[in-house]
């Protein structure tokens, strides 16, 4: 596809989004499913969220609970052979999963971006890292050549990569791990996105690195003014950088709080024991020993009856095989998919 | 040095690996040198009998070569390991077959160490075979009783790695390592592939079996909350050093080196009242095959003086069995 092609105001037009009182992005009872040898593996199963303009929505599960896969979904982007099979993602009010291929992938490099675990597979390995930021600002943001190189220069200054024009000729398999992440940040933000999904941002990273990468986001989002959806499996980061949290497990969405109410009073069983079963948590107890969670998740092409935590779930009934999975408020804002929940905290 | 006292059961001293690093053609033609990336650049340290020691550091932090090292699986450059007395270094065949079934090693990935091909009975049976300290009719119970210990079932035995889950794969190399009834445990990172609450089960059993077969065991990992809560002492590596060593609690109240501050202040805490938004530590991790002059942690320390580019600084002793590698720290806060 020819640079002037998509330049064209045409397009442009195409995907400019109304303004509206709507949450910027509406994701309602996604279901993402991947047919596998021994049946349908539903990766997202309803899963329904909301993210507000200049919000942080944390989504955090461990591996298989479907929270990259319900990132993906939201721009279309499920690896083979996954099929997205059900429900609705709007952004402020524009359905997503029915845009034309052409029009999305306008939207990819101007509303919505995404950064990855690894900047070394998403970014092309023959390719300078100056030619990979220059080429969206050209297509999406109608740059000449100069114009993008001079916006490449400050970009990499503001993701802090030091001397960021000699960097420009640079590959990325010259670069740190942390330095690649910066490059994709770079990227990522180069379109003034309003939303970021950042899927695992700083898993492959060091400690004191990912700390860096983090405080960069958060400053990012603060001065950009975009929302992100950060995906994530480690409780330590999601603590300290969401506004707001939606736990997964397999596939479904458990319970959603603000991130204070989430970690203080968790209201659905399994977040409560992913707490429980974290060193930093057991070191406050006088025994200091680790809870662990009991078994495994259950397959997702096995799912049981009702809830799928109630095989390992301590406080598991015989109501919960006729548990719906649908999301009950507790208080205001907060949500829970275990409905036995509220009657115990009554004391019942 | 052990929290036991006595004799420490494993004594490293100053020692040295560095891996040339394989030229391209380019450089060869251009006659480059070889560049040598430096892993571990003298490491010295003791652990003493049934203690755990934490080892924790970065990427580059040498501390997957330091293991590598004890059970001369790489051989070192330079420096002398004793193990229960015996000089690891320069041990021969025999001796080493010896030693190595005193000491066994678990790793991350168990997918990786495990033959995909072998069942886990014949898995854990191997060395116990190789080595001869089973009779072969008891080679059965002895593989059942391994299962038990490690809280799995006897039917595993007829299961291939593939059929268990990551934390039961875990669970088969524990018991494979065990196999040898060794002293002496080295985990290289074994819970930082599992999910959390896969990892307290193994922690949890890792601790329980430590301390019913009186087990010594190095413990690698870069998750500073899991070192925390299963070592003794605690020894903090940067760029094949190590920088700061001590008693568990006093490295994480007390820290005496720049870089376990900076260390303990960057990893994520999951409490959103205690939030933190400026990084604990500036600047990327120097390569392995460059390191800084002087103090090699100076290019990232806050605390950095003109000395610290050319005093390269040894472990001084900051406390009770307390040693850091500092010029300006320690001399602060004792002000």
């Amino acid at each position: 596809m020819s640079p002037g092609a998509i330049r064209s105001a045409q397009y442009e037009e195409g995907v400019r989004v109304p303004a509206s009182a709507e949450p910027l992005l509406s994701v309602d009872d996604l279901t993402t499913v991947f047919p596998t040898a021994r049946g349908l593996a539903i990766a997202s199963n309803s899963v329904s969220f909301h993210l507000e303009a200049r919000e942080t929505l944390g989504l955090v599960g461990e591996s298989g609970s479907g929270k990259s896969v319900t990132c993906r979904s939201i721009l279309g982007l499920v690896p083979e052979p996954g099929r997205i099979i059900g429900g609705s993602v709007r952004l402020q009010g524009v359905e997503l999963l029915t845009l034309p291929e052409r029009k999305l992938r306008t939207l990819r490099g101007t509303q919505i971006s995404m950064i990855f675990q690894d900047p070394m597979s998403s970014l092309n390995p023959v390719y300078s890292v100056g030619e990979q930021i220059t080429e969206p600002l050209r297509i999406h943001r109608g740059m000449t050549r100069r114009e993008a190189k001079e916006e490449a220069v400050r970009l990499l200054q503001r993701v802090e990569i030091p001397a960021a024009r000699e960097r420009l000729d640079s590959y990325p398999h010259e670069l740190s791990g942390g330095m690649r992440q910066r490059v994709m940040i770079a990227i990522a933000i180069s379109c003034r996105p309003k939303l970021l999904l950042a899927d695992e941002p700083t898993t492959a990273l060091d400690v004191t690195i990912q700390d860096q990468i983090l405080s960069l986001l958060l400053e990012l989002q603060a001065e950009e003014g975009m929302a992100i959806l950060l995906v994530s499996h480690d409780l330590g980061v999601i603590a300290q950088a969401c506004d707001r949290v939606a736990v997964m497990y397999a596939g479904y969405v458990v319970e959603e709080a603000s991130t204070e109410a989430l970690f203080e009073q968790p209201a659905h069983p399994y977040t409560a024991a992913l707490l429980q079963a974290l060193p930093e948590l057991a070191a406050r107890r006088k025994d200091r020993r680790l809870v662990p969670i009991q078994g495994q998740p259950p397959e997702l092409v096995r799912l049981p009856q009702g809830c799928p935590f109630a095989p390992r779930c301590e406080l598991a009934q015989p109501a919960c095989a006729d548990v719906p999975m649908s999301l009950i408020e507790v208080t205001p804002g907060h949500l829970t998919a275990c409905p036995f929940q509220e009657r115990r905290r009554d004391g019942c | 040095m052990g929290v036991n006292g006595g004799d420490p059961l494993l004594v490293v001293d100053d020692l040295h690996k560095a891996f040339a690093v394989r030229r391209s053609l380019l450089d060869r033609a251009r006659l480059r040198p070889t560049r040598r990336a430096i892993a571990v650049d003298g490491v010295s340290l003791s652990v003493g009998r049934r203690e755990t020691l934490g080892v924790v550091g970065e990427s580059g932090s040498g501390k997957t070569t330091l293991a590598r090292c004890l059970l001369r699986l790489v051989e070192p450059d330079a420096g002398s390991i004793r193990f229960d007395g015996t000089d690891v270094s320069t041990a021969d065949r025999q001796g080493l077959q010896a030693i190595r079934r005193r000491i066994q090693m678990v790793f991350q990935d168990p997918y990786s160490s495990l033959n995909p091909r072998v069942k886990v009975g014949a898995a854990i049976a191997e060395p116990a075979r190789v080595h001869g300290i089973v009779p072969d009719d008891a080679v059965d119970e002895h593989v059942l009783q391994l299962l038990e210990l490690v809280g799995l079932s006897r039917s595993a035995a007829e299961q291939y790695p593939r059929q268990l889950s990551g934390g039961q794969r875990q669970r088969v190399a524990i018991a494979r390592a065990l196999s040898l009834n060794p002293e002496f445990l080295i985990a290289d990172e074994p819970v930082s592939a599992l999910d959390v609450s896969i990892q307290a089960q193994i922690l949890n059993l890792l601790e329980d079996l430590v301390g019913s077969l009186n087990l010594t065991m190095i413990f690698i990992a870069h998750q500073l909350s899991v070192v925390r809560h299963i070592s003794d002492r605690v020894a903090i590596m940067y760029l094949g050093r190590v920088v700061e060593i001590g008693r568990t609690e006093e490295i994480f109240e007390c820290p005496q080196h720049p870089y376990t501050a900076g260390l303990l202040a960057a990893a994520p805490v999951p409490d959103p009242k205690k939030r933190s938004r400026a990084p604990a530590m500036q600047g990327d991790i120097p390569s392995p095959l460059n390191i800084p002059s002087g103090c090699r942690f100076r290019t990232r320390c806050p605390y950095a003086e003109p000395r610290c580019e050319v005093d390269d600084p040894s472990l001084q002793p900051v406390g009770r069995g307390h040693h850091a590698a500092c010029h300006v720290l320690p001399f602060r806060s004792a002000d």
